[in-house]
């Protein structure tokens, strides 16, 4: 199955390509998905140690099973808005 | 409720004044703009990118959640991306209510919330160099840890 991968913020700046459609195996989640693409990415960062991410927009857990044609999205800390520091 | 992601220069007056309606006593405004240092390092600009779709989905999930936990009667949210200068307005939250407290509560609520959970981020460009700023943790409910991605056997290695 075929799962298009999209990365934002500093995660930009590991992978040449905003969007990307990954080749997984059927039954993959997304604990998987995110080691694959650690993998390939194009050098290391603490960022995966904080990640969210969204399966078709909603967030989701690392043991989501993923299906065909899913939209996941990779997502560091945001940081919308303006700082407020309390 | 007014939900906005917008490339333009946010209407601040415009939308004020389009909140306001009669059983309103009060209308509560953040205005988050781009300040002109991080931590003492001189900001040029600011470019601010989102999860466009997704960002919009969550703002208009958060307006319902705080218009019924602060029962507050309007919301108008409205976010701008791209590139901002100093001074420019990033975020505007706006909130009705009857009486002035629900108010106070309810955009404090917004913005700290929507600073976790709406997946917008920002690049700063100093004088000496750019930045994706640090945003803050995720909730614990939707953020991930690396290692609960690592099967146990791994773990053993």
């Amino acid at each position: 199955m075929q799962v298009t991968v999209l990365y934002f913020g500093m995660l930009k700046d590991l992978f040449p390509d905003e969007r990307q459609p990954i080749e997984l195996a059927d039954g993959e989640t997304v604990a998987g998905l995110l080691r694959l693409s650690q993998e390939h990415a194009s050098k290391q960062s603490d960022v995966w140690m904080a990640l969210a991410v969204a399966v078709n927009r909603e967030y989701a857990g690392v043991d989501t099973v993923l299906k065909d044609g899913d939209e996941v999205a990779l997502l560091p800390p945001v940081s919308g808005g303006c700082e407020v520091v309390v | 409720m007014r939900i906005e992601i917008t490339d333009e220069r946010i209407a601040t007056v415009e939308v004020l004044d389009g909140i306001k309606a009669g059983p309103d006593g009060a209308v509560c405004v953040f205005d988050g703009i781009v300040r002109n240092n991080t931590r003492g390092r001189q900001t040029l600009y600011l470019v601010y990118e989102a999860y466009r779709e997704m960002a919009l989905e969550q703002m208009r999930a958060l307006a319902e959640q705080a218009a019924a936990k602060f029962g507050v009667r309007d919301i108008a949210l409205v976010h701008r991306l791209g590139k901002l200068e100093v001074g420019d307005t990033s975020v505007l939250i706006a909130v009705a209510s009857a009486h002035r407290g629900v108010t106070f509560e309810a955009c404090r609520w917004l913005i700290d919330t929507l600073k976790k959970t709406v997946p917008i981020w920002k690049k700063e460009y100093f004088i000496d160099g750019a930045v994706w700023a640090d945003g803050e943790a995720f909730p614990e409910e939707l953020g991930l840890r690396l290692e609960e991605t690592v099967s146990p056997d791994e773990k053993k290695v």
